[in-house]
């Protein structure tokens, strides 16, 4: 609460919010009664101000909030970021298309998949070409994947920070499930760089789908156990309910998407409203809820789990058989064993690697795509080089974490790790 | 959508007394470039004729030509209609300022923070403009096209050992 307002202002200012804690309201009722502005003139006398990070383990990273108090409910909150910046909007500009695919694996480095995916759209409108059918059933395949892994330890580190440490376990364990499929798939567990500008690095084999085809059997019984270890626990319910409100107006205001935005009753799924890939094709429901407290958060992404699941079988049936990387030379990385035996195939091959893409001068692109945390957009800007002239990505962790001051006022001490854990920040993304 | 894009194209056009308002085709979404001096307004139109409710992101460019070196692009997305639109600011090369959108969309706090700290963009009536990644006394703008990828030697003071 700043202190430069008058006393009719402060009144005014206070009255209009809707979560009045108790001390709040006893601040007010002595405003009302008689001059008491000299309490508030040193810290110490009403408020206390708290480092929170960046080295705490419950702020998901490197993290830092300054949270001022007053007693023990949040009467303002301070996110710092920069602590994880390493300036990868800048190092994009100096590097071909090609060389920035495995940077984008460390931006949200729960899905790195998605990442890929997203990069890769978005260069490819910048050059106007189009994965073949199987790449792009293939790359939906991608981000639900990682859709699920994400959403496997978001759900564990959430438990864990309102104290419901089994769940962690367990939900981690299907996490490494995904990532052994991943190893097969892509070759690596975690930093995958999988795409490629017109295709993919490799093909999916039928071990990958056998693999995928058993673990989609077992997951939804296992995450059921999960959910039965939290969802009817009372402490659980207790900590998560009614907490970090949010209400719609300021959600859509600050620019909130994804799960946030969805638990405060808007459904807003770029799969739906602005597809990309392979979800036209594909069928599933958008779940909203409107209470967005900490609890409706968890439900959405909770029930996002089995929409995921359901997209993955019908993305199994579909996938057809094809080529996986577009016929144009120019564009797209030749195979390899090509290169090795065909003169013009490895000029082509230089000439990518060596100087990049090469896009029309003067055009730009954007693409988003529906990551596990909400828009994820690469706006591109092209001036004719193998480099990009500007790459500006629009990472939904900054966003949710903007959201954090409002959702904070008036929570309890104890709210904050719970609070934090239900907007499912990646500081890898959000410091970029 | 394209009956959207006439409708605003109508709504902004030298008809209705809305001067230097030119829409580009270079972006795969309807790009709008609008005048520094009526921009703040021709945005509250937006949000409140067209239903923009969200601004999603703002980015900033330096396209390191001697006039109007500096843009600022803003990312508009509309809830209702499930439309989104790009809007355009050419900015001068010596001292780019531009009217804060704080008012407008709360988004425009945090965005028009990365874009001042990256670019050196000043937002006029921003309630707090501080930097977002850098630290407050670093005196570069590490995006800009004049700044060294490898960084400025003693640029950040370090503690003494």
């Amino acid at each position: 609460m700043s202190l430069d307002l008058t006393k009719e202002e402060y009144i005014e200012e206070t009255k209009e919010e809707s979560h009045i804690s108790m001390s709040q309201e006893k601040i007010l009722r002595a405003l009302e009664s008689d001059d008491v502005r000299g309490h508030f003139e040193g810290t110490l006398d009403n408020q206390l101000v708290l480092n929170m990070g960046p080295q705490h383990p419950a702020t998901h990273g490197v993290l830092q909030l300054v949270v001022s108090l007053d007693g023990e409910s949040v009467v303002g909150t301070v996110p710092v970021l920069g602590y994880l910046h390493r300036g990868y909007e800048k190092l994009a500009e100096n590097m071909t298309f090609h060389e920035f695919i495995p940077h984008t694996d460390r931006l949200d480095y729960l899905s790195p998949l998605a990442n890929n995916v997203g990069y890769v759209l978005a260069i490819e409108k910048l050059l106007k070409i189009e994965a073949t059918e199987r790449a792009q059933w293939i790359r939906t395949m991608c981000c639900e994947m990682a859709r699920l892994a994400s959403h496997c330890v978001w759900m564990g580190t959430m438990a864990m920070d309102v104290g419901a440490l089994t769940v962690f376990l367990w939900t981690f364990t299907e996490r490494e499930k995904i990532l052994d499929i991943l190893d097969i798939l892509t070759g690596v567990r975690f930093t995958t760089s999988y795409t490629r500008i017109g295709g993919l690095a490799l093909d999916m084999s039928d071990e990958v789908i056998a693999r995928l085809k058993a673990f989609l059997d077992q997951f939804i019984p296992k995450l059921e156990d999960a959910r039965a270890l939290i969802e009817r626990n009372k402490i659980f319910i207790n900590r998560c309910e009614g907490v970090g409100y949010i209400s719609k107006e300021d959600a859509i205001s600050l620019g909130l998407t994804g799960p946030n935005l969805r638990a405060v009753g808007i459904a807003n799924d770029l799969r739906i409203d602005d597809p990309y890939l392979k979800y036209r094709e594909v069928d599933f429901n958008v779940p909203t809820l409107t209470e967005s407290d900490v609890l409706a958060r968890y439900y959405v992404r909770v029930q996002e789990m089995y929409e995921s699941v359901k997209i993955l079988r019908q993305c199994i049936q579909k996938l057809p058989q094809g080529p996986i990387n577009t016929p144009d030379a120019k564009q797209v990385l030749p195979d390899k064993g090509e290169v090795y035996s065909k003169m013009e195939e490895l000029i082509h091959d230089f000439m990518i690697v060596n100087f990049g893409n090469t896009p029309e001068k003067g055009v730009e692109a954007y693409q988003a795509i529906e990551s596990s945390k909400g828009e994820l957009g690469f706006y591109a800007i092209s001036d004719g080089k193998g480099y990009p002239f500007r790459l500006k990505i629009r990472s939904p962790s900054t966003i949710a974490i903007g959201a954090l001051p409002t959702m904070m006022k008036g929570a309890m001490i104890s709210d904050i790790v719970a609070i934090i854990g239900s907007i499912d920040p990646v500081m890898g993304e959000a410091d970029k | 959508m394209a009956e959207l894009i006439e409708k605003i194209k109508e709504k902004f056009s030298s008809a209705n007394g809305f001067e230097g308002i030119s829409f580009s085709e270079n972006l795969n979404y309807p790009m709008m470039e609008v005048p520094k001096d009526r921009f703040r307004e021709i945005c509250v139109m937006l949000r409140d004729e067209f239903q923009m409710e969200q601004l999603r992101d703002i980015v900033s460019v330096d396209r390191f030509t001697k006039n109007e070196r500096f843009e600022s692009i803003y990312n508009l997305y509309s809830l209702t209609l499930k439309f989104r639109l790009f809007i355009k600011v050419k900015l001068d090369s010596k001292n780019p300022e531009v009217d804060s959108l704080y008012a407008v969309w709360k988004s425009a706090d945090w965005a028009e923070r990365e874009a001042w700290d990256m670019m050196g963009i000043r937002y006029l009536g921003h309630p707090d403009l501080r930097r977002l990644y850098m630290m407050e006394e670093y005196e570069y703008h590490p995006l800009r096209k004049d700044y060294p990828l490898m960084g400025l030697p003693g640029s950040v003071t370090l503690p003494k050992k």
